[in-house]
Formats: structure tokens, sequence, C-alpha cells
């Protein structure tokens, strides 16, 4: 079993999305249960993979038998360990969460089961060591991805189609990317192509096939200005699906842009980790200002994740040891604070309030969701314990190490934009909606349980931060 | 000499240029597998090779300079897989875009999404 561990939580995830159409035949309850199980099994596996990792060292997995540069390979490291455990954990809750709230729309056995499709290719993406099968995976995730975007009907149907379209292109970038890296070195295996691009990285098809790569995955992962599909889909994605796809989706093709970009191409002699870097401080701005001007509470939200992803971009592009502590830990934040505030905001829109800022005022009648939304909204803007502070804290370190005092200015200019959305969004739940509406109850069960533990988990992970950056991160960082 | 690779890269902007200027939901949507197809292409131009012949082996190998690289054909497989997975997708929201608003035009859809919901918008229902 303990050999199987990398592809572990791709197998559990897969085998429960295959189950679903048959358990949904029976009832919508069973489906949800299978869902959350299975997600849930697939964390654990993680979770396992990753202590794995940091007593063992990193584990290479060669898929059915055949050895590499031939055969896929499945490398288990710190970093995919940590990734593949945060975005696991934070979709499992996502699934949790969602108990309560699908209805419209999708069947909800479908929507589980594209649901377990999409976070198998997520865990896929971030589990492989070979570029084409990285491609597959993308594939699967965002195929997934776009049929549950366009379940809301009416304007996500418009924003479905967008974000096929964009998205087919980035992965078609990605893929002509890999063709000429394929040209140019005969293999597709990240270890084997890491070692033979150097002697041949003056040739114009190395400059073509980074490009390529880098521009596909930024715009699968909603970099600015290339995030033009981003806010419509998440705003008019149903509550279940962007609690699930905007703090995962966009991580995982991160991730894929920080393992590619450096770890096995490695760029040097291009100014690629700088653009990265800047169009990672452009977003955090441009996010931030157009966050703050939303009266849409799910636009706000978006935009937001636009404004974030700038600064996993911004430390990917920095690419020292503190700014990339801070770029994957702030994965993990993110990908937490997003999934709660998402599902504070479905939770109100099952009292039938929201999604306009003005209509959401849950206020006394909800308290522990509003508490919960205050706690995600202190982490967005980065105050400590809370574990949003310290990434951020770590990119505004690595900025500074690297010389770059601009950067660094755009990280606290970044932190105060999010003071001001985070503020708008906070006074609206926090204050109770203007007259004609009723004493709202609590959200439902499983909403409660699921918003309770991201928040604890992002006190703990602000808490333990040391930890995870000396013991996950440090290593992970290395290269 | 290099000159299928011309025909590559020549259907890879039709497509961009389709995708971008059409403003027809379902003409996008051909650009976008002109797009793809280019991309094929280009990954079989990668395993053409003069003098050589398909990698059926019988036997012992012997001199691999006399086969074709089979590794682009069975890449490109999944990808065409890929693709008729992503069209089948598009394929169905823009049927349901269809059912919803009886137009697949842009500017049609977006009018439509504007105006308040309502039966049958007259004249007056409009901005």
């Amino acid at each position: 079993m303990r050999a199987h561990l990398p592809i572990l939580p791709v197998l559990l995830s897969l085998a429960g999305a295959l189950l679903l159409p048959l358990v949904g035949l029976a009832t919508r309850r069973a489906a949800w249960s299978l869902a959350v199980a299975s997600a849930g099994a697939a964390t654990l596996a993680a979770a396992a993979g990753l202590v794995d990792v940091l007593v063992r060292g990193t584990q290479r997995y060669p898929v059915g038998g055949w050895p590499p540069p031939w055969g896929i390979e499945l490398v288990l490291d710190p970093l995919s360990a940590f990734m593949a455990t945060s975005v696991s954990g934070v979709s499992t809750l996502a699934l949790l969460g969602a108990g309560a709230g699908v209805a419209a729309g999708v069947g909800a056995p479908v929507f589980y089961a594209l649901a377990l499709i999409a976070l198998t290719g997520f865990l896929g993406m971030i589990a492989s060591g070979d570029l084409f099968n990285v491609f597959v995976f993308l594939e699967i995730a965002s195929i997934s991805s776009y049929a549950l975007v366009a379940s809301g009907g009416g304007a996500a149907l418009v924003a479905g189609f967008r974000y096929v379209v964009l998205g087919t292109v980035g992965a078609s970038f990605y893929l002509l990317g890999v063709g000429l890296l394929y040209a140019l070195t005969g293999t597709l295996n990240m270890a084997d192509l890491a070692a033979r691009l150097p002697a041949v990285a003056d040739s114009p098809l190395f400059v073509g096939g980074v490009a390529f790569v880098v521009i596909g995955l930024a715009i699968k992962m909603g970099l600015f200005p290339l995030h033009g599909w981003l806010p419509d889909a998440y705003t008019y994605a149903p509550n279940a699906v962007s609690t699930l796809l905007a703090p995962v989706g966009t991580k995982a093709a991160a991730y894929a842009l920080a393992r590619t970009l450096l770890y096995v191409l490695r760029p040097e002699g291009l100014p690629v980790n700088a653009t990265v870097a800047w169009a990672g401080g452009a977003a955090v701005l441009a996010g931030g200002v157009m966050a703050a001007r939303q009266v849409d509470s799910r636009r706000l939200l978006a935009y937001s994740s636009v404004s974030q992803l700038g600064y996993i971009a911004l430390g990917l592009g920095l690419a020292n040891a503190p700014a990339l502590a801070g770029a994957y830990f702030h994965v993990l934040n993110h990908a937490l604070m997003k999934a709660a505030l998402f599902m504070v905001v479905g939770a109100a829109g099952l009292q039938g309030r929201g999604p306009a800022l003005r209509t959401l005022g849950l206020g006394p009648a909800m308290p522990v969701t509003t508490v919960c939304a205050v706690v995600a909204a202190l982490s967005m803007v980065g105050v400590p314990p809370v574990g949003g502070f310290f990434s951020k804290w770590y990119l505004l370190q690595g900025a500074i190490e690297a010389g770059q005092p601009l950067l660094a200015a755009v990280v606290l200019v970044g932190t105060l934009l999010a003071l001001v959305y985070m503020y708008r969004l906070t006074e609206s739940v926090w204050f109770p909606a203007p007259a004609g509406r009723g004493a709202a109850p609590e959200a439902p069960a499983p909403v409660l349980v699921a918003l309770l533990l991201l928040t604890v988990a992002m006190v703990a992970a602000g808490l333990a931060n040391a930890p995870i950056v000396t013991r996950i991160l440090a290593p992970a960082a290395a290269r | 000499m290099n000159y299928p690779y011309w025909v590559a890269v020549f259907l890879l902007m039709l497509g961009l240029y389709v995708m971008v200027a059409q403003r027809n939901l379902l003409k996008k949507l051909v650009g976008m597998n002109i797009f793809q197809t280019a991309i094929i292409l280009f990954f079989l131009l990668l395993s053409v090779k003069r003098h050589a012949t398909l990698p059926i082996v019988p036997g012992t190998v012997g001199d691999v300079r006399g086969f074709m690289n089979p590794l682009p054909h069975a890449l490109m497989l999944t990808a065409i897989v890929v693709m008729v997975a992503t069209t089948g997708v598009a394929l169905a929201i823009l049927i349901r875009l269809h059912t919803a608003y009886g137009s697949l035009e842009e500017r049609v859809i977006a009018e439509r999404l504007s105006a308040p919901p309502g039966p049958a918008a007259g004249p007056e229902a409009g901005r």
C-alpha cells in the first residue's frame, strides 16, 4: 500500500466519480455521502503521502510498471504532497458544505460525479511527472469544470462557453509548447527534460516552448491580464460550484506553472520569471481595485481571486526561498478562505439572501456563519494569527530579499485593497439587511460543520506556520 | 523545405482569428476546432520521416532509423479524445443557450440577458 501512495488519491477520487452515477440512482443523500467519503479518503491518502515524503523523501512511481522516461511517472515530493493534501482537503470540505445547497440546474448525482472528476484531474496534475500527462489531467479537470460552471443556466451558460473557448486556447498553447520542447529534446518526462534542456537552452524552439507553456498555464490559472474567463465563471456558476472551483481550480494550474517553470524549464536566460512576477503584481492591484468596486458579493470574491492569485504568481516569479514558501503557503490559505467565503454566500443564498451585497445581511440571526466570514476576511486582509498574514509576510520577505522594493510595496498595497473590499463584504454580512426580511435561521448543519472546519484550519495554518514552512515548504522550495 | 509546418501555423492563426472575429458562438467553436486541429497536425509532422515505414515490428527491431516515431501519434490519439470531449461540452452548452435565448449571436444573447426577465419583452421592456 505504501508503495502506491503517489497514485492512491487520484484513484480514490476517480473510483468515487465512477461509482456515483450508480449510487446516485438510489438517493441524493447517498450520492452526497459517497462524494464526501471519496474525497475524504483521497485527502487521507494525500496526507499519508505527505507524512511518507517527510519520512522517506521523494517517491517515484512508474505507472503500470513502465520505467521512465518511456513510461509515465508520478512523483511524490514535498511540494506535490503538500498541494495534493491542500487541494483534496479543501475540496472535501466544499463537497461537505454542498450537501445542503445542491438543488436547481444539474441533478445532484451529476454534480457530485463532475466534482469528483474535476478533483481527479487536479490531483492527477499535481501527481504527474510527465508533461503530456499533465495536459491530459488538466483537460479532465477543465472539461468537468466547464460543465459545472455552465450547469447554472442563464448567464452561467454564456460564462461557461467563454470558459470553454479561453480554457481550450490555454490548454492548446500548453500542448503546443510541450510539442516544441518534445521536438527539441525527444522526451516528455519532467526529470529527463530538466536534465536535457540546459544543453539546448539557446535554441529558438526552447524560447517558443517556454513562452507557450507559460502563457497557456497562465490562462488556466487566471493570471492577470489573461483572467478574462474567471470573473463571470465564478459569479454565475451555482454557489456549490464556485465554492469548489474558486479555491482549488486555479491553484492546480498555478502548481503546474510552478512545477514546469521553476523545476523543469528554468529559463535563466529569458525574462520569464520577472514577467510572471510583474504580472502577479499587476494582478494584485487590478484585481483588488476591481473587487473593491463590485456590488455583487460573488463577483467581489471572484475579483479577489484574481488579486490573490496575483500574490501566488508574484511569489513564483521572485522564486527565492521565502517568496516560494509564501506562494505555496498562500495556495493553502487562499483555498481555505475563498472556500469559506463562497460557502457563506451560499448559506445566505439558501435563506434567499444575496448575492447583492446590500441584501446579504446575515447579522445576529446567523452568528456562527457571520463569525466564520469575519475570520476568513481577516485572513484575506492578512491579520495575524490567521494564515493569510503569514503567507503575505513570507512574500514580503521574498520581495525585499530579491531587491524589489516596488513588488514589496505592491504586496502591502494589495493588503490595503483587500482591507477595503473585505470590509465591504464583512459589513454587509455583519449588519442585518434592510427592512422586509425576517430573521433567518442559522445555516444547515453540513454547511456549519464545513465552515467551522475551514475556519479552524485557517487559524491552525496561521498558528502552525513555522513548522509548515520549515518542515514542508522549505524543502519544497529548494530546487 | 519545412512547408508542411507553415500549413500548421496558418491553420493555427486561422483558428485564432475565427475565434476572435466571429460574433456567432457556433462559429467561434468551429474556430476553436481548427485551432486544435492545427496543433494535432503539428505533432504528427514531428514524426514524419523520409524512407521510413510504420513502426510495426515483427521479431527483432534492428535498425530503428527505418521506422517513424510512433509516440506523437499515440499522444495525438489522446489529444483527439480531449478535443472531442471539449467540443461535446461546448455543443451541449450551445444547445442550452439556443433553447434559452433562441439565438447563438453574441449580441442577441447579451441583449436578452440584460433585459429584465418576463414574458414577451415588448419594446417598452428594453432599456
